[in-house]
């Protein structure tokens, strides 16, 4: 006796709409949060409490004489404040202890690291606010979570290449690819 | 594409190399290399695979003794007014579209098809067969001027472009202005490592720059001008049998089409 099955729903809207929502999900959740690892920098260091100081970006982030970007500071130019404690912040206390005395560098993750292809001169982009690329870091107590992708290496709030070309194409910069790759 | 167009550029870098002057001494050469982070292969003895941005080719005049004579000629890659490999990228992997001129090439996007190193007819293009494998230690002598290129793509010289943006950056930083670069100031490794002073590089349109006489010179000359890809790269040579051998002589029964600047 062949039995038929009834099962009111099985082949209607509902299992499509379950299946469609665990695999948006799944996509949207899930896996953007298996593919990035998440990082802490090494020192908790807060740009809220130097910007207090009145210090501004250019205070730290220098030029170098030949127009190059010096980046993040080193030891050289933190000691210059931090070679012994002045704070009561256990987080300069770390710095001081774990790196300015020892003379190691800070191992410090950068969110706008590129790829080895890639050209970016902060020199041609001096006359922009660094807040119009960078997140307002002046009002930053902890540094935000590094997510770097497990995959390719590279951090997740890196600046997108669509994000540069839609930039020059709305002031008239050339898009030439030479512009921003060697 | 439209026809034979010669893109114009405001500022045009050329170099201008004396033949007479060049000793075929290699140190081009090796400088290219050093600059552009091209791997020492396990056997370069198959010259079909290695790559050479820049070249030194010899020539001779193929006369008996006392006559013989030779030439050593240097070949970069000769950044075209009218470049042959532009059209035929499918993938717009390399663009002539820059200020400067330089033909631009992207590695990470090129597919290897290699149509441009069958259009291009100095034997610029190098396809990359193998991934650049770096002997110990090397890896710390590096250049941060110039990506590292896979297994499968097509590279060439650029005239050490990163140079040109750092040239750029230093002028802005010491107040000059970016756009028009004093003589010098912006300077391929082949040109700034010529022991003999034959390579001397700067913009062709610039009055200022050495460049902009010497390419104008009655001795001067570029190779297979009769194309019409209107090479940024000239040459120069006192002796007629080597300006010959510069057009391959064959199209119009004298030397060197007309001379047009571009």
């Amino acid at each position: 006796m062949e039995e038929k099955k009834q099962c009111k729903g099985c082949g209607g809207a509902l299992p499509f709409v379950i299946g469609f929502v665990a695999a948006l999900i799944a996509g949207w959740v899930l896996f953007p949060d298996l593919i990035y690892s998440k990082k802490i920098q090494p020192v908790r260091f807060s740009h809220k409490i130097h910007a207090e100081q009145g210090l501004d970006c250019a205070s730290c982030h220098t030029f170098r004489d030949d127009g190059s970007f010096a980046g993040i500071p080193t030891n050289e130019k933190c000691a210059e404040c931090h070679a012994d404690v002045v704070g009561s912040d256990p987080a300069e206390k770390v710095y001081v202890e774990q790196y300015a005395k020892t003379g190691k560098e800070v191992p410090w993750l950068i969110y706008q690291y590129q790829p080895d292809n890639v050209i970016f001169s902060h020199k041609a982009h001096e006359s922009l606010e660094c807040t119009s690329c960078h997140p307002d870091m002046a009002k930053n107590d902890t540094p935000p979570v590094y997510y770097q992708n497990r995959l390719s290496g590279y951090s997740k709030q890196t600046m997108k290449m669509w994000k540069c070309e839609r930039c020059h194409a709305e002031n008239g910069v050339s898009n030439a690819c030479h512009v921003c790759h060697k | 594409m439209s026809g034979h167009a010669v893109k114009e550029f405001k500022v045009t870098w050329g170099m201008v190399i004396d033949l007479d002057k060049c000793t075929g001494c290699g140190a081009c050469m090796t400088a290219c290399q050093v600059e552009n982070n091209i791997a020492p292969m396990a056997d370069a003895s198959n010259k079909m695979r290695t790559l050479s941005w820049m070249l030194v080719f010899e020539l001779s005049n193929k006369k008996a003794a006392p006559d013989a004579e030779i030439a050593y000629l240097p070949r970069p890659c000769m950044q075209c007014g009218n470049p042959a490999c532009v059209p035929v990228c499918p993938v717009v992997a390399t663009d002539k579209n820059e200020e400067g001129g330089i033909v631009s090439q992207i590695y990470p996007r090129c597919i290897g098809c290699r149509y441009c190193m069958a259009a291009c007819p100095y034997h610029a293009r190098y396809f990359n067969w193998e991934d650049p494998i770096f002997p110990k230690g090397m890896e710390k002598a590096l250049s941060p001027n110039t990506s590292a290129r896979p297994r499968g793509v097509v590279e060439k010289c650029n005239f050490c472009h990163t140079r040109f943006m750092k040239a750029k950056d230093k002028a802005r930083q010491e107040g000059g202005n970016p756009e028009a670069l004093a003589d010098g100031a912006y300077m391929p490794a082949c040109a700034e490592v010529c022991p003999t002073g034959a390579i001397t590089f700067g913009d062709l349109k610039n009055p200022e720059h050495k460049v902009h006489e010497l390419a104008k010179g009655e001795n001067a000359f570029r190779l297979l001008e009769k194309l019409g890809l209107h090479p940024q790269v000239y040459y120069v040579s006192k002796r007629e049998w080597v300006r010959k051998l510069g057009d391959n002589y064959a199209a119009t029964g004298h030397a060197g089409a007309e001379k047009k600047h571009s």
